[in-house]
């Protein structure tokens, strides 16, 4: 019999930090994610001893995994996490911290991730990625993921119309975004024109369907109610929280994610519908992607996401705010941390701390991941859903 | 429609020569069951003995029922194309070098979803595909979507002569074009488009009856070339080396005699001398050249073709010092193969059973005749394959070898 | 008081009175090696292997290995090369007494006849007409049969083999029963690759130089060069095969001494008066 899964009541999710993204670096991982924790202390006021667990994401740390990163940085904790979910590990990162400080296995939870960029991180990144990738994709040349998104791009394109200007449009509006985000590497306004016309990367997919790797970190706190008020520290509570991995395996191509087997129970767990969202993350690292989480996680129905982009705006003013700060697209993909950026972004949001533009009045917000192409599709998907702290309960 | 491959220009002589670069070669080791397949030109997959399953990419458990007991059996390939792409950046230099390049994601019937290099010639998604496995130039299994029916030209596709060795407009070298199966080899080249082909010759003082006739095909050059003489083949490599895209070693010293059968060791220092150190001096000598060679434009190095023999893999006693001469001759040429692999030349070891010749007078049919054994060895060029087991006897022994090795040794001994 | 015939010798070849004739092919793996069936054991041609060139095998030295039969090259038959000397004492190139190495050669010009016929056998007839032009054969001389052949520097040419075998010059039997019982000659020498002629498996016996000399003890001597250096009678022959224990021949360097006339004290004299003659005949 299938047990009822367990609010968040007291559970928050406070201090959004990021660690400026560069496009490239000469340190190793361990700078940027020793800079985010410094800077997750300095914020909330707290000392390193008073950190007492850690959840760690990085492609760039290797030799090491979080357990070398407790002596390199000199913590000593009761719980410890390693999440390598790729975009999904910000999502995977909340629950599981959240559990902890729930269940008081741990008080505090520094949830953290970053990589850095040597000009060749990127190649040799991909090369080591996954089995069946070394296997069964890059002997055909793609060198990474380009491939696997045109298919699915082409694939969605013709099954349901979808048009290159309706992924431009959502390019477009999330440039817009960024030019406001002081952490954004693109500076430079987009227009539909210079997207569309965009040096081909892999048809479909062209110049700026495409992210940018760079070095940085994102990272966020996450401790109970009391005591983030006894720290006077802004947060945001949990409503609730999904998480998927190799959903659908049947499907010969991808063109829905977990979310859509989740998105029920994600609703009703926080007793709200889609229609109450404010503020929508998608994880962003091909704007398909984000058209499919508009689908999955209830925003319109399957294959009408062209139409749902035509008739909105994604600003921070517009009908359906999306990826306020830029999204991956605009601001960059500092490795793992795209996994928290849509997450953080969320929460600054929330709690009236947007570096960018803030959209007025929000009260829910929606933090979608996704992530890790094994093989031919994303396997891990998940989802949170967090109100302001006087929002809806 | 693929266009038909022209002759390409003469070689710009004062422009560097591209050196080779590979497309990524790294595999695990379930998954070079694939290339265990496809260097035999077989297509095959995990099959789960227990549900049926069939499994891609390769792996340790089957995707349904995790059960072990996964056997690889070969596929037809038949499927639906459900996506493609043209590759337009790579950070691989190999594909790089070579871009655009089209993919396609296909469904095969027989269940599995697989990335492949997509023929010019398919349809586009939706389509009806056939999925082939050929080595590429890493030396490793890569799939390739073609029509569903042949088309014209259909083998000059520039991305699946990637995979292939296709003689067309290529120089070969054949080290032993007296006997019949080097006379059949010469004539063949021709027809299938080579532009030169040298005949080798040793002991110029034995005519080969038909031999002479050879010089009257415009794309043949008598070349003299000893294998047991060090100095000729390094003269021969100095005077044609750096032109040789396939090289076809037939030297072939057969007696046949055991241990018991003969006195001495001088039959069998023959056999080894042409066989084995024929083969050490001529990759001495030539594969350097050919290593530099292999990315050098439409007409580049591209193929090492062994004329090994069947009793390379298990001994055959009425044949005894010969089988062992082919055996050594077989494992310096998995030497040479690894030697090669980093230029994408490919190592093409040819394990016939008995030719229908003069040593194998005594040997009842069926025997394989020159002339087919040299069609064979042409198709393998134009294939995708690196051990290629031409004729029944040949087929029949890899298949007892490789079902229970220890028992054909006994078969073999029992034939004496 | 030292005996000084050798120290004339030594003196003569200082002088340039005696010119050393070198007889000896060049051994490379070029030069052809005698023809058997294929299911025969075969003799090996000259093969040569580098071991080291000033290079990482050897960096201050240049040296080879080599291959090759008894019988590769320009090279000596000992009487246990055949069937019919395989018991007689002394027979092998180890047991050969080294006072056979040395002896007078006589030369026989057939260069005319072989040019005209391939198969040209030599018969006891023309050794008579040698004989009655150049004098007796000597005992305990080398017979070398002048043809030319050497001078075929194409392999093909020089083995000269088509559909029906071998066709290169040789004696007749009764030419080498001549020579061994009635001469006691030392052995017989051949430019051609064979001292038989190369249709000699149809003579009888076969073979019958083979059979003969070395069936009474004597020696052969095969793919020489330069005889026609050489004068008829008065060259004087060193051939000293290798000691290979239980040899039945091997490759040698065989070189000749042969005289040059030298001017006498009184024709320099009269060479003189000569010229003062012929120059007071042309004033006139």
């Amino acid at each position: 019999m299938k047990r009822p899964r367990a609010a968040y009541d007291d559970v928050v999710i406070a201090v959004p930090v990021t660690v400026p993204y560069v496009r490239h670096s000469i340190r190793g991982a361990h700078w940027f994610l020793a800079r985010a924790l410094a800077e997750l202390l300095k914020v909330s006021g707290l000392g390193k001893h008073q950190i007492d667990g850690l959840c760690v994401s990085s492609f760039t740390l290797a030799p090491d995994t979080a357990v070398g990163l407790t002596q390199h940085l000199g913590v000593t904790l009761r719980w410890l996490d390693h999440i390598p979910m790729g975009g999904a590990c910000g999502i995977v990162a909340l629950r599981r911290a959240a559990r902890a400080v729930q269940n008081g296995d741990a008080q505090a939870v520094a949830c953290i991730a970053g990589d850095t960029n040597h000009t060749d991180s990127f190649r040799l990144n991909l090369a080591t990625f996954s089995q069946f990738a070394r296997d069964a994709v890059y002997p055909y040349g793609s060198g990474g993921a380009n491939a696997s998104f045109a298919f699915l791009t082409a694939h969605y394109m013709r099954s349901y119309g979808a048009k290159p200007e309706d992924f431009g449009k959502l390019c477009v509006a999330q440039r817009d975004n960024a030019l406001q985000f002081p952490h954004a590497l693109m500076k430079k306004p987009l227009t539909l024109e210079e997207y569309l016309t965009a040096r081909p990367i892999a048809d479909p997919l062209r110049l700026f369907d495409c992210v940018m790797p760079c070095a940085g970190a994102d990272a966020f706190l996450v401790l109970s109610r009391a005591d983030a008020e006894e720290l006077g520290l802004p947060y945001a509570r949990i409503l609730s929280t999904i998480e998927r991995h190799n959903a659908f395996p049947d499907d010969p191509i991808q063109y829905r994610g977990g979310w859509a087997l989740d998105r029920d129970e994600l609703y009703a767990h926080a007793g709200i519908g889609p229609q109450d969202v404010d503020v929508l993350a998608t994880y962003d690292d091909y704007p398909v992607i984000s058209l499919m989480q508009m689908e999955d996680l209830g925003f319109c129905e399957k294959g009408q996401a062209p139409d749902f982009v035509r008739r909105h705006s994604f600003g921070v003013g517009g009908s359906f705010p999306v990826n306020t700060s830029g999204g991956q697209l605009s601001v960059g993909q500092a490795g793992a941390a795209g996994g928290f950026l849509g997450l953080v972004e969320i929460v600054r949001q929330l709690t009236g701390q947007a570096l960018g533009g803030a959209v007025a009045g929000a009260r829910t917000g929606l933090a979608s991941g996704f992530g890790m192409i094994n093989y031919d599709r994303g396997l891990c998907s998940g989802a949170a859903l967090l109100a302001a702290r006087g929002g809806p309960s | 429609m693929t266009r038909p491959l022209v002759r390409p220009p003469r070689k710009n002589p004062i422009l560097r020569t591209r050196v080779p670069t590979l497309p990524p070669g790294g595999r695990s080791r379930v998954a070079l069951g694939l290339t265990a397949g496809a260097a035999r030109g077989r297509f095959e997959l995990q099959v789960c003995r227990d549900c049926g399953a069939v499994q891609y990419p390769p792996r340790e458990a089957c995707l349904a029922c995790l059960s072990s007991r996964l056997d690889w059996r070969e596929q037809d390939g038949a499927g639906e194309l459900l996506s493609e792409t043209l590759l337009r950046h790579s950070n691989e230099l190999f594909y790089r070098e070579r871009m655009p390049w089209r993919l396609g994601l296909v469904r095969l019937d027989c269940g599995p979803v697989v990335v492949a290099h997509l023929h010019g010639d398919c349809e586009p998604a939706p389509s009806r595909v056939r999925v082939r496995a050929a080595l590429d130039h890493a030396g490793q299994a890569a799939l390739t979507a073609i029509p569903e029916k042949d088309t014209p030209n259909m083998a000059d596709d520039r991305q699946l002569r990637e995979m292939t060795c296709d003689p067309r407009f290529r120089k070969v070298l054949i080290t032993d074009a007296k006997t019949p199966l080097g006379q059949a080899l010469a004539a063949a080249l021709a027809a299938a488009g080579a532009d030169i082909v040298w005949a080798g010759y040793a002991e110029p003082w034995k005519k080969a009856p038909g031999f002479e006739l050879l010089a009257s095909i415009p794309q043949v050059s008598l070349l003299p070339l000893d294998l047991t003489d060090s100095r000729a083949v390094k003269d021969a490599a100095g005077e044609i080396g750096g032109r040789v895209d396939i090289l076809i070693n037939t030297a072939d010293h057969h007696r046949n005699t055991g241990i018991a059968a003969r006195n001495g060791v001088e039959t069998a220092r023959a056999e080894m001398d042409v066989n084995y150190f024929g083969l050490l001096r001529l990759a001495q000598e030539f594969a350097p050249a050919m290593r530099a060679r292999g990315a050098d434009g439409q007409s580049s190095a591209v193929a090492w073709v062994n004329l090994l023999s069947i009793f390379a893999l298990s001994n055959f006693p009425p044949h005894g010092t010969y089988s062992a001469s082919k055996a050594a001759a077989l494992s310096l040429a998995q030497c040479l193969r690894a030697e090669l692999s980093g230029a994408g030349v490919r190592v093409i070891n040819v394990f016939p059973g008995p030719i229908d010749d003069e040593w194998n007078q005594l040997l009842p049919p069926p025997k394989i005749a020159p002339a087919r054994l040299a069609g064979d060895i042409v198709e393998a060029l134009r294939g995708g394959a690196e051990d290629i087991f031409p004729g029944d006897i040949a087929q029949e022994w890899l298949e007892r070898w490789r079902d229970n090795p220890k028992a054909l040794e006994r078969e073999l001994a029992a034939a004496r | 008081m030292s005996d000084p015939v050798l120290a004339q010798l030594v003196a003569g070849l200082a002088a340039g009175r005696i010119r050393i004739v070198d007889l000896t092919q060049t051994l490379s793996p070029d030069f052809p090696q005698i023809v058997l069936p294929p299911e025969m054991g075969q003799a090996w041609p000259f093969r040569i292997e580098e071991a080291s060139r000033y290079d990482d095998r050897g960096p201050g030295w240049y040296w080879n290995n080599f291959s090759c039969s008894e019988h590769t090259g320009t090279h000596f038959d000992a009487p246990i090369h055949w069937i019919s000397g395989r018991h007689l004492p002394d027979n092998s190139t180890d047991t050969i007494p080294g006072a056979h190495f040395i002896a007078p050669a006589c030369v026989l010009d057939c260069s005319r006849q072989a040019a005209a016929d391939a198969d040209f056998l030599l018969t006891v007839d023309f050794l008579r007409r040698w004989e009655r032009q150049n004098g007796r054969i000597p005992r305990g001389a080398w017979i070398l049969m002048r043809t030319d052949w050497s001078k075929r520097t194409d392999p093909v040419e020089y083995q000269n083999l088509d559909e029906t075998g071998q066709h290169t010059p040789g004696p007749d039997p009764d030419a080498v029963r001549f020579l061994v019982d009635e001469r006691q000659v030392l052995g017989f020498g051949s430019e051609a690759i064979g001292t038989d002629a190369g249709q000699a498996f149809h003579l009888r016996p076969p073979y019958p130089c083979h059979y003969y000399m070395h069936g009474s003890g004597r020696y052969g001597l095969q793919c020489l060069t330069n005889l026609d250096l050489l004068p008829a009678t008065g060259a004087v022959v060193i051939a000293a095969p290798l000691k290979i224990k239980q040899g039945s021949g091997s490759p040698l360097r065989v070189i000749a001494l042969v005289p040059q006339p030298a001017p006498s004290p009184a024709r320099k004299k009269n060479a003189s008066k000569r010229r003062t003659v012929s120059a007071k005949k042309k004033r006139r």
